[in-house]
């Protein structure tokens, strides 16, 4: 039960949405947008957001969209994570996905939602990390293409009144050979103490992860090692251990020492199997 | 405007209700519409209980709003008759304290008619999104796969 | 085996009550609404010790719908079942993290919610207690400063004043000396686990009005209308026939609706707003750690053996944490030393139980009593001395399996009736898990499969006066409605009752109406449905009372057939003559009176009544504990086999088996149903379930998305099977069964992880983190 009242609105284009937008915030309101909606409604039924206006983008056309064009992949930013996964589109991205919450609750969930989730695991994001994706995104002066490479850091930075609208992904890459593995403290359904996810492109291994650090992260200095046969085994992944980009978090979920336990596993993993792939 | 009228077909009937937008379709459902069919349990999307169906698709229905669901399609366990699920899960005893059977009876009819030919992978896959405290699952689990395996035959 | 020859009695009746379940028709308590009713909210605290300051609830009773707000100066006394040691709402501190500190009543439940956000609590923060074992300690600070104002208000509970320690239960059995001269060997070693939580899908809901006459009328879904009724009338001295109680389906309760905790605060709520419906509906939060929880435990235990395997000694420390209040939790440690020793013969025996408080939300009955915590200690414990002695678990338990002419840990004395057979049970489970092909075998793929044994009893530890009664009315159709307040919660209770009668009257289960609901008006008086004690006690109270309708129809029947009532039987909806079955009234005509063909009429309504109590139970000796604690212990052996990949640290569960002696099962596809389930309850909690507190005491997983449930794709294929040693005074021999599927699981999953991963794992849940510590740890 969300116990305080807010304003709702459904907007059917992307500039609709920044209108209504900056309208409200002209009037000096807190306004949220979703799409999916269920984090918003978890947080907001613990009183940890309380916006008096949301802006629902699920019903614009272009956030809806799931289809290739030329040599893209385009994902509307309110298509499903069922969706995602059952057009099987970006195979890495399917596996990925379907790792999140429940099969019912990804009724619902959507990428867009995901990426920009306020928690620290945001798993959707590892494949297009991997794939050097292109977000557009919905801006005062229109459609703004921009690498995710570039706009993410500890989270997608937008500006005040933005939005994604789509993700955009090279589809050559899509095709590659992958890997991803999920771990839990042990219910498979639960946040991840680290999820994993890589792709081999031109003989070089790229990696991300979700879950080790306070937000998911993709390293060149990481993959450097990862592709360094010339350093073996334990060697190279206390190599790697030394490069990840903050503390690992230690939570209830797990401690430090085990989450450090469950990446080396994971990383050797991902080097034997990718090391594998031609 | 803090509430507002949303028109809904409720098993397959159009309605109209005045909610809060602040409102979840659970609410709508059992405080409205007096269907009491969809059972709040965590209202957080976490246990599967308050399951509908919002156009053929199951929803945690604590988890959206009523004006999300918009000129949608919704079905909920008081829609469902006589089906070969139901029965099963009677005959079968899938059943114990009832209080998570209309979320697993939705989900279940859903994932049958979405997936005909469900392996046991994706009904693992579905049915994880359900929570059953009392009977461990198993008399489920095999309800479902005896209708996807009866639905099988009879084809 | 079975020479009752019986129709109705250990047949798969179908459920009466699962065609209205599937189709989402039941009604449970918060499916009711009455217009005008208003919502309750609480306020909980932030703190898990910490003194009130102050309260402020100006800006919550300005805020729109308000009609109330209450604190614990409303009511500044202490409830509870066994100890009153808690007041209803927080008062002057708080003793544990979500203790309720207010309650808002206000027109809508948002509203009710908002305002009570706006509450304002000053806490004057106090050190906080997170371990038994630290609680007992002289130096620790208390966390109830005036036990010793307590009122005990079941006899047989001993708290120590100005210690944190709510009951301390004793047993001396034999001579510890002669014990450990006579033991070759010993064992030792300490075990422990955090509190965890029933989590029952239907939260916790009640609602309250009072009329102007006094009359309390208390909608609520609880294990015990009457346990709540009894509570009411003793804590706001109103005469218990003022009080009604209604249930009516529950949704799961697992021993967490025992507790009489909302039903308080709503009478509460309700009298401050001047007696108007108030309705009170937990969320999932509230629901896991304001309302109480599954008890934790530290322990140690020492066991002494004879080179061959005899057990001679055995010395528990049990330290039960109860968290903030006693509740059952003062029972169960109780519980837990009754039956320390599980089902051996041991004849020198220790026992020091301790209800320890701490600053955890406090603890009421979990499905076993105390159980499944002593068992995981006591079934580790004896893997461990099978493995010092170099002998086959399975072995070492046949070894020592308890029998008649034995004496249980408080010297009540066994006989061929009131213990089932072990082994048995254990020579069952020993082919049903396949335990001759290895208790541990390597896959191709280098996984680990190992299995692991248990063996467990329970007796039920009802209170001495325990009762249920039974009403039947007849029906013009001859029918017959059964009226019991057995609370069904899912485990089928109302059905095996149905079937009882049926036997009984040797009348079709068509022909009997049994109501569901339960109300405290109309049904005869039952204690509480808990304990595996339905069954027996309600079940014998269906028979009493279908004697008496019996008697009653032979005595209206013989009349109308012109005979003597010895003369007839009664059954298939007949009262007929015995050697001349063709001689028969049919009851629907003798039911409601008979009528002579010229119009004279004789009879009236048959109205069958009956009841039943346990007997001869007594208080246990406080220095001793010499006593009988129950009427029966039922036993069982439950096996677990996983499947452990030795790199990672993690497994799955492959098989879980349980074999159980039932006495007689009244309805086997029901008992299957509650040993799978009472495994899964029990395998989820060992494998995952905890809460996870912060260094303040606060819990961090108060959701479902983060307290770890055991999902279906997890679930491991269940094995069941039942042996049948009658219990003399059982229905048709019953013995209770519902709680069992639980009782062994943490054991039997401890004891396979343990030789698979080859480190002793004696605490709980058993994650992969801590198989992995626990490894990693030995070969450091």
């Amino acid at each position: 039960m969300i116990n305080f009242d807010f304003e709702y609105c459904k907007p059917k284009t992307w500039a609709e949405a920044i209108k209504q937008y900056n309208n409200y915030r002209s009037q000096n309101k807190q306004v949220m947008y979703v799409a999916g909606a269920t984090e918003f409604i978890s947080r907001a039924r613990m009183d940890e957001v309380n916006p008096e206006v949301i802006i629902d983008i699920k019903e614009i056309q272009e956030c809806r969209v799931i289809h290739q064009q030329n040599s893209e992949l385009i994902i509307g930013a309110a298509v499903t994570l069922t969706n995602v996964a059952d057009s099987n589109v970006f195979p890495l991205l399917t596996k990925v996905v379907k790792q999140i919450a429940t099969k019912t609750e990804r009724n619902k969930i959507t990428i867009g939602g995901n990426l920009m989730s306020n928690l620290p695991y945001k798993e959707g994001i590892l494949p297009f990390l991997l794939a050097d994706s292109k977000i557009v995104i919905a801006t005062d002066k229109g459609l703004e293409k921009r690498s995710i490479l570039q706009v993410f850091t500890d989270s997608i930075n937008l500006r005040d009144g933005e939005f994604i609208v789509q993700i955009i992904t090279d589809i050559e890459i899509i095709k590659q050979p992958f890997f991803t593995e999920k771990r839990t403290k042990q219910s498979s359904v639960n946040y991840p103490i680290l999820t994993s996810a890589a792709i081999k492109v031109d003989g070089l291994t790229r990696v991300a992860f979700s879950g080790l650090c306070p937000y998911p992260f993709r390293l060149q200095q990481i993959e450097n090692l990862v592709n360094d046969p010339s350093v073996k085994g334990e060697k190279r992944i206390q190599k790697i251990m030394k490069q990840l980009p903050a503390p690992i978090v230690e939570d209830m979920h797990a401690t430090q020492k085990y989450r450090a336990f469950v990446f080396e596993r994971i990383v050797s993993k991902i080097i034997e199997q990718m090391e594998a792939v031609s | 405007m803090l509430n507002q009228v949303v028109k809904l077909t409720i098993n397959g009937i159009e309605k109209e209700v005045y909610v809060r937008n602040a409102e979840t379709l659970i609410h709508t459902l059992r405080h409205e519409l007096g269907l009491m069919g969809a059972k709040p349990a965590c209202n957080n999307g976490d246990c599967g209980a308050c399951t509908v169906l919002v156009d053929g698709l199951p929803l945690n229905s604590c988890h959206t709003l009523t004006v999300e669901n918009e000129n949608r399609s919704i079905t909920t366990i008081e829609g469902l008759t006589d089906t070969t699920i139901q029965e099963r899960f009677i005959k079968n005893w899938a059943i114990q304290c009832g209080y998570c059977t209309p979320g697993f009876v939705l989900n279940s009819y859903a994932l049958i008619e979405t997936e005909p030919d469900a392996d046991d992978a994706t009904i693992d896959e579905w049915l994880d999104s359900n929570i059953c405290r009392c009977t461990g699952y198993q008399e489920i689990k095999q309800t479902v796969k005896e209708v996807i395996q009866m639905r099988g035959t009879n084809e | 085996m079975d020479t009752q020859n019986l129709t109705y009695v250990g047949k798969d009746i179908p459920r009466i009550d699962l065609k209205d379940k599937a189709y989402g028709k039941v009604r449970y308590t918060n499916d009711e609404s009455k217009p005008g009713t208003l919502s309750a909210a609480l306020h909980i605290s932030t703190h898990a010790h910490a003194r009130l300051k102050h309260v402020d609830v100006n800006e919550a009773l300005k805020s729109p719908g308000v009609h109330a707000v209450i604190t614990g100066e409303d009511f500044p006394y202490q409830v509870g079942p066994l100890l009153g040691d808690r007041p209803p709402i927080a008062y002057k501190k708080v003793r544990y993290y979500g203790e309720p500190i207010a309650v808002v009543v206000a027109d809508q439940e948002h509203q009710a919610k908002y305002a009570a956000g706006l509450i304002k609590v000053e806490y004057e923060p106090l050190p906080v207690l997170q371990s038994p074992r630290e609680a007992i300690k002289k130096e620790a600070p208390l966390i109830h400063e005036n036990m010793k104002d307590y009122t005990v208000m079941v006899k047989g509970v001993h708290s120590v004043p100005n210690t944190n320690i709510a009951n301390l239960t004793k047993i001396r059995k034999g001579d510890m000396k002669t014990g450990w001269k006579e033991s070759d060997i010993t064992v030792e070693e300490k075990f422990s686990f955090k509190p965890a939580d029933h989590a029952a899908l239907e939260t916790r809901v009640s609602r309250a009005e009072i009329l102007k006459d006094g009359h309390v009328y208390i909608y609520s879904a609880t294990q015990g209308p009457f346990y709540v009724q009894k509570l009411l009338s003793e804590c706001f001295n109103i005469e218990p026939g003022k009080i009604s109680v209604e249930t009516p389906l529950v949704g799961g309760a697992f021993g967490g609706k025992g507790c009489v905790q909302l039903e308080f605060i709503v009478y509460l709520a309700s009298r401050a707003v001047g007696g108007r419906m108030v309705s009170l509906v937990n969320t999932r939060e509230e629901d896991l750690i304001s309302s109480p929880v599954h008890i934790g435990l530290e322990a140690n235990v020492k066991l002494g053996a004879t080179k061959n395997g005899k057990l001679k000694a055995a010395s528990y420390e049990f330290y039960f944490n109860t968290g903030g209040y006693s509740d059952m939790g003062a029972g169960m440690s109780k519980a837990g030393a009754v039956d320390c020793t599980g089902p051996y013969k041991i004849d020198h025996v220790h026992c020091d139980s301790y209800c320890v408080y701490t600053n955890m939300p406090y603890a009421t009955s979990f499905r076993g009593f105390g159980h499944p915590e002593l068992t995981f200690v006591m079934e580790r414990a004896m893997d461990l001395l099978a493995e010092k002695l170099a002998i086959d678990p399975i072995e070492l338990r046949l070894m020592n399996a308890i029998k008649p002419g034995d004496t249980t840990p408080t010297q009540t004395h066994l006989n061929s009736s009131n213990i089932g057979d072990v082994s048995s049970c254990l020579r069952r489970i020993k082919e049903l898990i396949n335990w001759s092909e290895g208790q541990s075998t390597t896959t191709q793929d280098g996984k680990v499969r190992t299995k692991g044994i248990t063996s467990f009893w329970k007796t039920s530890s009802t209170p001495p006066n325990a009762t249920a009664g039974v009403i039947l009315i007849f029906n013009i159709d001859g029918s017959v409605n059964l009226n019991s307040a057995a609370i069904e919660h899912g485990q089928g209770t109302k059905t095996v009752l149905a079937q009882i009668l049926a036997e009984k009257l040797q009348m079709d289960m068509k022909k009997i109406h049994v109501t569901m609901e339960v109300n405290t008006k109309y049904d005869p008086h039952q204690w509480k449905t808990v304990a595996s004690s339905t069954t027996y006690l309600a079940g014998r109270a269906v028979m009493a009372a279908a004697e008496d309708a019996i008697f009653q129809l032979k005595q209206i029947g013989a009349v109308a057939l012109k005979c003597l009532p010895a003369d007839v039987v009664v059954g298939n909806g007949k009262v007929y003559i015995k050697d001349s079955p063709e001689f028969y009234v049919n009851i629907k005509d003798v039911a409601v009176g008979y009528k002579f063909p010229n119009g004279n009429s004789i009879g009236g309504l048959i109205i069958g009544g009956g009841s039943h109590i346990v007997r001869h139970l007594t208080p246990l000796d406080p220095e001793t504990g010499y006593g009988k604690p129950g009427p029966q212990w039922t036993v069982g052996a439950q096996a677990i086999e996983v499947e452990y990949d030795p790199q990672e640290y993690t497994y799955k569960i492959i098989k879980a088996a349980t074999v159980l002696d039932a006495g007689k099962v009244i309805n086997p596809n029901a008992a299957i149903g509650q040993m799978r389930g009472g495994m899964y309850l029990g395998l989820s909690w060992a494998s995952r379930e905890t809460f996870m507190f912060n260094e303040e005491g606060r819990v961090l997983n108060p959701q479902f998305r983060s307290y770890d449930i055991l999902r279906a794709s997890e679930v491991p294929e269940y094995l069941v099977d039942f042996i049948e040693t009658p219990l003399v005074d059982g229905p048709y021999g019953a013995r209770g069964i519902g709680e069992y599927g639980v009782i062994g699981m943490a054991g039997a999953l401890s004891n396979s992880l343990s030789i698979a991963s080859g480190s002793s794992l004696n605490q709980l849940p058993l994650t992969p983190e801590f198989i992995w510590e626990s490894v990693e740890g030995r070969n450091d």
